[in-house]
């Protein structure tokens, strides 16, 4: 079992087609849909986590490229200057899913990445500015 | 067994002085019980590292040639304050820039100061006989101007309040982002590391007591403004909201970018965040029983941040080792907490100051006076001449 987080773009032709069905049904995949914004006959963008066994997934990107859809790795992540960071906890509170929080024995923050769903709601509440999206 | 602070003093020089954080003495007391602790330990460092506002430092640059009244002064932008003498400013931690809005401010100005970077100075005047010169523009660092000292007129508040917000918008606060609806809370103390929650009713802390301030050796040297000591208080002495507060003095010079650090909320803006560490001598069995609180033994009152009024409802009580899990209950829901205030960083200033007193560079003081233990915090009422 393999995990990969993608962001789907959806050109306006593409933003009808049933693709999640056809991921479930034609490619066994289980998937997680961590960010969506599509609006009908307008380009759409799902940032979403696939989960399978390797070959089924490529076979997945593959024909979500030719059904039109553009797939990118998601390579984007949240990054901590921990030369900056002093630890006092703000964006723990704002963090729904709980990727970011503080050690119960030191009180420094932690990161799981795993968790993130690059909601970016701790960019801005950060008041030394010490977290950025890594592009 | 009852202690002097002379006596305390004395074991520091021999190197013989028993030092604790305020976490350690917990167990310690847990373990020895109070009469021992009382024998054993000497001194307990306490600490905090948050956001206070109420803070800004004092400049001299001294004169240029020709000299100069300085009328209107600008550092980064940053407008000062000059109604001072000729070459004497205070800059303001909460001032923001004239060119870059939220995002750089006073407190800024200060931390660039004390990193040992450049700060530009500009500065205006209407030119006198014996001050010529109209303006000026030029470069300082701290190692440059002749003075600067760090006095901030209201820090380490004893015990705060949790911010949480019951509409239906995001709202920014001096208390962080806060999400709608309930779905976070936010708290600003170092609870049971805090100052003046070891020493609830200021047997040891008080006017003249020398301590760490930003890196440097500081000092008490007032009743910090809204000082509010009839808070209600716990049986143990702890205040459930805004109580104490104290003003603070210390060489900016000596201070590290490290424990002064600037802080911008968004939508808000500028605040400092500033470290302190107060030495609490063990002068009897009475001072161990405050300095035994816990987390869970210091409570704080919930706030509707979103009531943008002076009195804004409460949704009760919760204690700090709750705050610390993460969730607390509001009206039967979790919501998620964060704080302000870095744990991790005050418990590092508290194990600084343990060193530098087992290490005999930091001796204990015998306070000058007392703070006040009687008196409330005024409002501001609005009237007119004739209502007055």
């Amino acid at each position: 079992m393999k995990k990969k987080k993608l962001i789907l773009s959806f050109p306006e032709k593409t933003v009808t087609s049933p693709v999640t069905y056809m991921l479930v049904k034609e490619f066994d995949l289980e998937f997680n849909i961590l960010r969506a914004e599509i609006t009908p006959d307008v380009e759409g963008k799902m940032h979403i986590e696939l989960r399978g066994n390797d070959e089924k997934i490529n076979k997945a990107i593959k024909y979500l490229e030719d059904t039109g859809v553009s797939v990118q790795e998601a390579a984007k992540d949240i990054l901590i200057d921990k030369d900056s960071c002093v630890d006092c906890g703000e964006c723990t509170s704002v963090c729904i899913p709980q990727a970011l929080s503080l050690d119960s024995k030191t009180g420094k923050l932690l990161f799981d990445k795993d968790k993130c769903i690059l909601c970016k709601s701790c960019l801005d509440s950060c008041p030394v500015k010490a977290i950025k999206l890594n592009i | 067994m009852e202690k002097t602070i002379e006596e305390i003093n004395q074991k520091i020089k021999k190197g013989t002085a028993v030092i604790l954080n305020a976490e350690e003495i917990i167990g310690y007391v847990k373990e020895k019980g109070v009469k021992a602790t009382a024998k054993d330990v000497d001194v307990v460092t306490t600490a905090t590292f948050g956001p206070m506002c109420s803070s800004g430092a004092f400049i001299n640059f001294g004169h240029s040639d020709p000299p100069i009244k300085m009328g209107k002064v600008w550092l980064n932008d940053v407008p000062a304050y000059a109604g001072i003498a000729a070459v004497d400013i205070y800059i303001g931690a909460t001032e923001p820039s004239e060119t870059r809005g939220l995002d750089y401010g006073g407190a800024h100005v200060i931390e660039d100061l004390i990193a040992g970077r450049s700060v530009k100075l500009k500065a205006t005047a209407p030119g006198t006989d014996c001050y010529p010169r109209k303006e000026i523009e030029t470069y300082v660092t701290k190692d440059t101007i002749n003075q600067a000292y760090l006095f901030n007129p209201r820090n380490a508040y004893q015990n705060y309040a949790v911010a949480t917000n019951s509409s239906n918008r995001t709202i920014y606060t001096y208390m962080g982002k806060l999400l709608p609806k309930f779905t976070n809370a936010t708290f600003s103390s170092a609870g049971q590391l805090s100052p003046l929650l070891n020493d609830p009713y200021y047997r040891t802390i008080g006017i003249g007591t020398r301590i760490f301030l930003g890196g440097a050796d500081g000092y008490i040297s007032w009743v910090g403004t809204q000082h509010n000591p009839s808070k209600e208080r716990l049986a143990n002495g702890t205040p459930t909201g805004l109580a104490g507060t104290l003003a603070v003095i210390g060489d900016l010079k000596e201070m590290s970018a490290r424990y002064i650090r600037a802080a911008a909320f968004k939508k808000y803006g500028i605040s400092m965040f500033v470290g302190i560490g107060i030495p609490i001598p063990v002068i009897d069995e009475e001072m161990v029983e405050f300095l035994k609180i816990r987390d869970e033994d210091i409570q704080v009152e919930i706030f509707d941040y979103s009531v943008q009024r002076r009195n804004k409802p409460s949704y009760g009580k919760v204690n700090y080792k709750e705050l610390r899990s993460g969730t607390i209950k509001i009206n039967n829901r979790s919501v998620r907490t964060g704080p302000i205030s870095s744990y991790a960083r005050a418990m590092e200033i508290a194990d600084l100051l343990k060193d530098k007193i087992s290490s005999g560079k930091f001796y204990l003081t015998d306070m000058v006076q007392p703070l006040p233990l009687n008196g409330e915090c005024r409002s501001l009422e609005v009237l007119s001449q004739e209502e007055f």
